[in-house]
């Protein structure tokens, strides 16, 4: 399954305004936005989500059209079945862990109750080895844990693609190889694509199989490799 | 000799017409403050100015306003008349109806600013885990707004346990039947019943202080939390 895009969409006033404009398909399973910041890279993640309207254009998932300005389509965000996590997290804050993991199980009118037994919510708990904070509020958590609890939360309705907005920015250097880690073998365990933004050129390195470069709201041809440094480690890791 | 007959239908008209009037306003105020948090449109300042006019018109202006246009010649009021054979004038229902009008911006202001202190990250995430609009407003949206709109409602109780002026324009005074604690003070001082006027005066004061506290406590601190 892979994305094909071909859009554009203009923000902003006529003192400030900024264009994203990009056409690709992604290749492999994993596919790196990477650019500085104000690049349109949320911009970009939140239009692939059903997030944001582009103003022409048109957007595929494998053979299925989600966007189509000409055709009048937009199937909108919560039928797109994408696991999203954004940047901070967004956790729910009135919510326990193991409530704002088994949000997206009903999409009726109330929430999931404290003690919402499920067998996904459960499995993800374990998985992330959330089970002794599952009744914990957000703020409660160490970063790592609000990251994992976000993922858990994009995962239980076994999404058709992983969309992740800096999922690394937000923790401490120390903890964020460690993340990187974990994100490698869970990708490797869900096996649905991915597509994570960052600006940070360790990322890059250790997930960019296949980069796309943005830049003032448009794709850059990727720079020369030299600044990408490949030790052979990583290498070896395929 | 303490004269109280006055006294306790008042009190307990005060409580129905304000406990009415927060009711509608919870629903008017709250969807009217939610409109214009998340909605664009032209012209939506202008629209928040002229809800909350009621805030700053004179209580007698107001009232009269609701008698242009509930009264038997007004076009809501002849309406009302002609399909119901509903008349709001001199009625405890017009005491609800002045009263909801007076206070309505109290509620409007407050769920406005608690419903844009609520970041929209929240909102997007519950729609791409599967929400619909509706689902978003009560699972997420109200959840995290619901303390500053309940300060707002209780301001709202407060305002129409006093209301006044509207009041008396459109439901008059008639003791036991539109006869409210406010408008039963000014009748009890005019009368120079004394005793009557301390009471009401007494328990309005109370009244007031206990909502004023609880909206302090509701108030300050963690509105709406920030995300995490």
């Amino acid at each position: 399954m892979q994305f094909e895009v071909d859009i554009s969409k203009t923000v902003g006033d006529s003192r400030r305004r900024f264009t994203l404009a990009v056409r690709f398909a992604t290749r492999g399973p994993r596919t790196i936005v990477y650019g500085p910041s104000g690049a349109g890279k949320s911009m970009l993640l939140q239009v692939l989500a059903g997030l944001k309207r582009p103003d022409r254009g048109q957007l595929r998932f494998g053979d299925e059209t989600l966007f189509d300005a000409a055709r009048g389509i937009e199937v909108p965000a919560r039928a797109r079945r994408f696991g999203y996590v954004f940047q901070d997290y967004a956790l729910f804050p009135q919510l326990s862990v193991r409530q704002n993991i088994a949000f997206g199980l009903s999409d009726g009118l109330r929430n999931p109750t404290a003690h919402v037994d499920h067998k996904a919510v459960n499995r993800w708990l374990a998985a992330f080895e959330l089970d002794g904070v599952a009744a914990q509020k957000p703020h409660e958590l160490s970063g790592g844990q609000r990251q994992r609890t976000a993922l858990a939360r994009a995962l239980v309705n076994a999404p058709r693609a992983l969309l992740l907005d800096e999922p690394f920015a937000a923790l401490d250097p120390e903890l964020r190889a460690r993340m990187r880690h974990e994100m490698e073998r869970l990708l490797d365990e869900v096996n649905i694509p991915m597509v994570m933004i960052t600006h940070d050129p360790e990322d890059l390195r250790w997930f960019g199989a296949d980069a796309i470069h943005l830049r003032d709201g448009a794709l850059e041809t990727p720079p020369p490799r030299p600044s990408v440094v490949v030790t052979p480690f990583e290498r070896a890791r395929g | 000799m303490l004269s109280l007959d006055p006294a306790w239908p008042a009190l307990a008209l005060s409580l129905k017409v304000a406990t009415w009037a927060t009711l509608l306003n919870a629903v008017l105020g709250v969807a009217a403050g939610y409109a214009l948090a998340r909605a664009r449109f032209p012209g939506r300042e202008l629209c928040d100015a002229l809800l909350t006019l009621p805030l700053v018109l004179p209580p007698t202006v107001l009232g009269y306003y609701l008698l242009v246009l509930v009264g038997r010649q007004g076009p809501l009021g002849a309406w009302l008349k002609d399909s119901f054979g509903v008349s709001l004038i001199f009625t405890w229902q017009g005491a609800v109806l002045a009263a909801t009008v007076v206070a309505f911006p109290l509620v409007l202001k407050s769920a406005r600013a608690a419903f844009e202190s609520v970041e929209p990250q929240f909102e997007q995430a519950a729609r791409v885990l599967g929400l619909g609009e509706w689902g978003v407003f009560f699972r997420v949206t109200l959840p995290l707004a619901w303390r500053g709109i309940l300060a707002g409602l209780l301001l709202t109780f407060a305002r129409a346990l006093g209301e006044f002026g509207a009041t008396l324009m459109v439901a008059g005074s008639i003791p036991g039947r539109t006869q409210t604690l406010s408008v039963a003070v000014y009748e009890a001082v005019q009368a120079g019943q004394d005793a009557t006027a301390n009471l009401l005066v007494a328990i309005t004061s109370v009244t007031c202080v206990a909502v004023l506290l609880t909206v302090g406590r509701l108030a300050p601190g963690r509105v709406a939390p920030k995300a995490v």
